[in-house]
């Protein structure tokens, strides 16, 4: 019914225009899309891709700009409108019910009837042939929770073909898949494909992006910074148009080779741990700053937690100061003197509503307390010492902690580490939302105490900039693997990028080591 | 604002102003009790006795008492409704063991000493219960409790075959009579309230709990043992419950399984609420906790004295406490 010749692009998003509160999110931005075409949609946190796909489908409202899909000028005002017009959208944390089974969440909300009454056995009839479509034999009737996460998306995805979408947006599928679970998915992506249905895939796995996708779409800083087909496309490019970051800059840091007299505070070997990391390994040594560069979703932030004792170790070895540990909780780890700061400081570093006092000295209270009685005059002594040290900006101790901006309650939480007195931190974007003149604060802080106290810092920025600035060597992830070791002078952005994007930089050697 | 403000500076109002007041947390609800005084000693028949500060305070020391548990368990963020089928379990054990007429507890000493311990270490293992199912478990608090409570008052029953268990009224006759003028429930009441202040000032485990029940994701990384912590509360939650039981059964000098700490979750909870303590968790104010439970002790006791029919009375409590709470939130 459509009358529009198959060469025009089946959406067309052009000159989008988007701000939160005076904050530009989409400057100018555009995403075409052909017919049975898979598209990718690539860049870093906060570059707009959620923003961009949540204005498609109508869940925000554009400032500017101009939408076609399918032939018509369109400008969805509710989610359930770009449903109809035949745009699903395929989220990471699924919208079905999973306590509803899986015939009945494909046909959530437009259930077939007869005489009034759900016509049951058309729905459970219609399910399960739009699953063996995908290559899938599969109980419709049964609850979608008794079914793993592959499955699940699968019935999201067969819930969009039923209802003739023509565009499915696919955000992040592969997350929390495995292996298998994502050929599968790549099946399902190429069938739908066949059937002349578009789609749009948001990963940030570029492998995942080269095997399945016909053209790419790169987003920066909430513009559209590159458009072009996938074939052809080199990987340091894309990761450069990504980074922004040109090839060029490629002056490092002189640093000495790492010094092998001084202890290994850390080794991990083979490490795997859930489904990001699968075969990481990294060591340092004492007084050194290592970096781990990789891409969202590379298995840093994963590793991290494996070495902390937050999350379980599959396979591999962890040895803290030479020792062999089994870490079961994050206790285990500190009692070794090991410490992480998460990226994510609200939910699981601050504790909003107490003091800066009781922030700073909660690893640290268990030792300054004796029949279970807290050393108080202690607490509020070195509380005043590190608020000192770290040049802490606050009213005093007793202020709660939530009243402080972002970078001085990355400081309390440093120094809760620091005064527990421990030998290896672990840092997890650690200058993430704290402004620039704070940021160097920070990255200076942990140098200094590196040098002159010997602290060992494996320190995750996706800002290449400071990795690479911060650290004395980098190890790289990619899908969960180390790929890549730099030290000395190939400690660079531009030899990081080329091991994140597996391909060797033109001006500098990458050693390529433990390659899975 | 308070991020680029030099040390010396005085930040936001709230920053100083929690200082200044940092004891008196609870002042609204101080208002109310003092209006609630004032208003009774000028229209109130004989307010101003002894006796009828004695009648209030041996009221309210229960529910004080089981207040202060509750407000360590909602300090987690959780909560505790099986503290009223605790009690009348601690309680009946306790008459039971005080009715014995053979064996070693004929003996007043050791009948006596096993009545106090053996009912307050069994209510300790019931909370200890409780706080497995939450921590174990992974039991919503609310739904954990609530089978304590529905079975806790079936167990009492069980100890007595439903029946009242009289016992001989001089074996805790101490436990109702006065000290200086005041009732010595009222004194183990302070007393309570005491330690628990101090618990909540010095120890450890009083910041491990608020840190837990402010975030404990975040307990967790810094290696908070937080079940261990949160297993505690229930345990000292369910331990005073049971103490509320033995003052209930002494002062009738007998036990009423039906009966004993009937609905006192509720005022317990009641209290902490109208205190000024958030049920989100990662805060506990106990000063308002205590305030909380006399201004709603006093207000009945004021209905009442008054001659407010039953009915209403139930229907102007409920309204109180709502403009009590609404109060605190827009205080805060």
């Amino acid at each position: 019914m459509s009358m529009n010749a198959p060469g025009t692009p089946l959406l067309e998003m052009r000159g989008i225009d988007k701000a939160f509160g005076g904050v530009p999110a989409l400057r100018q931005s555009r995403l075409c899309v052909g017919r049975g075409e898979v598209h990718a949609l690539i860049g870093q946190n906060g570059a707009g891709k959620s923003t961009l796909i949540k204005i498609l489908t109508g869940a925000y409202a554009r400032d500017a700009g101009t939408i076609v899909f399918d032939g018509k000028e369109v400008d969805f005002k509710v989610p359930i409108a770009a449903q109809r017009a035949g745009l699903s959208t395929i989220y990471q944390e699924l919208n079905l019910v999973p306590q509803r089974s899986v015939a009945e969440n494909i046909f959530l909300g437009r259930e077939p009837t007869r005489f009034g009454l759900i016509d049951w056995r058309h729905m459970e009839a219609e399910s399960a042939r739009i699953l063996a479509g995908f290559g899938m034999s599969v109980d419709v009737g049964r609850p979608l929770l008794s079914y793993n996460t592959a499955t699940q998306q699968m019935t999201a995805i067969a819930r969009a073909v039923s209802m003739r979408a023509k565009l499915v947006i696919m955000d992040e599928p592969t997350s929390s898949l495995d292996e298998t679970e994502v050929s599968t998915l790549f099946g399902v992506i190429r069938k739908l494909k066949a059937d002349g249905t578009s789609v749009v895939f948001v990963s940030h796995r570029l492998d995942e992006l080269y095997a399945v996708c016909d053209r790419i779409t790169v987003m920066r800083d909430g513009q559209t910074v590159a458009e072009r087909e996938m074939e052809g496309f080199p990987k340091l490019d894309l990761v450069a148009a990504m980074l922004g970051k040109e090839l060029s800059v490629l002056q490092g840091a002189r640093r000495a080779a790492p010094d092998p007299s001084m202890s290994e505070v850390l080794s991990v070997q083979h490490l795997r741990s859930g489904t990001r990391v699968k075969d990481a390994s990294v060591a340092v040594r004492r007084g050194e700053i290592v970096g781990l560069g990789g891409l969202l979703g590379s298995g840093r932030t994963e590793l991290a937690r494996a070495v902390f004792g937050a999350d379980a170790v599959d396979a591999g070895q962890i040895r803290i100061k030479g020792e062999l540990v089994k870490l079961d909780q994050p206790a285990d780890a500190i009692a070794r003197g090991v410490a992480f700061l998460s990226e994510d400081r609200k939910t699981e570093g601050i504790i909003a509503d107490l003091s800066i006092r009781e922030n700073l000295c909660l690893v640290l209270s268990p030792r300054l307390a004796r029949l279970g009685i807290v050393d108080t005059r202690r607490q509020q002594e070195i509380t005043e010492e590190f608020i000192r040290k770290l040049d802490i900006r606050c009213a005093g101790p007793d202020q709660p902690i939530r009243e402080l901006s972002g970078g001085n309650q990355q400081k309390v939480l440093l120094a809760r580490w620091l005064a527990a007195g421990i030998d290896l931190l672990l840092l997890d974007e650690p200058t993430r939302g704290i402004d620039v003149g704070a940021k160097a604060e920070i990255l200076e802080l942990i140098r200094g105490l590196a040098d002159s106290q010997g602290l060992s810092v494996l320190i995750i920025a996706s800002e290449l900039e400071e990795l690479v600035a911060a650290s004395d060597r980098v190890a790289v992830l990619r899908d969960g693997r180390t790929v890549a070791e730099l030290t000395g002078s190939n400690v660079n952005e531009g030899a990081v990028m080329a091991a994140m994007a597996n391909e060797p930089a033109k001006q500098t050697e990458v050693p390529e080591v433990a390659h899975g | 604002m308070a991020e680029s403000a030099p040390a010396s500076t005085p930040l936001t109002t709230s920053g100083t102003e929690r200082r200044g007041w940092a004891c008196l947390k609870g002042g609204r609800t101080l208002i109310a009790l003092v209006a609630l005084l004032a208003f009774n000693a000028l229209f109130t028949r004989d307010f101003l006795t002894l006796q009828t500060l004695n009648i209030n305070l041996s009221q309210v020391a229960q529910v004080v008492v089981v207040a202060m548990g509750m407000a360590l368990v909602i300090a987690t963020g959780g909560i505790d409704l099986s503290v009223g089928a605790v009690a009348a379990f601690a309680g009946t054990l306790a008459a039971v063991l005080l009715a014995q007429d053979s064996g070693a507890l004929v003996q007043p000493g050791v009948a006596v000493l096993a009545a106090l311990a053996l009912p307050l270490l069994a209510a300790a293992l019931l909370g200890g219960m409780n706080g497995l199912l939450i921590t174990r478990c992974g039991v919503q608090p609310i739904v954990a409790t609530l089978v304590l409570f529905i079975a806790g008052r079936g167990l009492a029953e069980m100890l007595t075959n439903g029946n009242l268990r009289a016992f001989a009224p001089e074996r805790l006759e101490w436990l109702r009579s006065n000290l200086l003028g005041l009732p010595v429930q009222a004194w183990l009441m302070a007393a309570v309230v005491a330690v628990t202040v101090w618990v909540v000032r010095r120890t450890l485990f009083a910041r491990r709990l608020l840190a837990v029940g402010g975030n404990a994701r975040a307990a967790h990384l810094a290696g908070v043992p937080v079940a261990r912590v949160k297993l505690i509360a229930y345990c000292a939650c369910a331990a005073l419950a049971g103490l509320a039981g033995l003052m209930n059964v002494a002062m009738i000098s007998a036990a009423d399984p039906a009966k004993i700490g009937l609905n006192i979750e509720l005022d317990a909870i009641a209290a902490v609420a109208v205190g000024g303590t958030l049920l989100s968790g990662g805060r506990v104010d106990i000063f308002g906790t205590l305030l909380g439970a006399l201004a709603i002790q006093l207000l009945d006791y004021t209905l009442l004295a008054h001659g407010v029919a039953d009915e209403y009375a139930l229907i102007a409590k409920a309204t109180i406490i709502l403009l009590a709470v609404f109060l605190q939130r827009r205080g805060k």
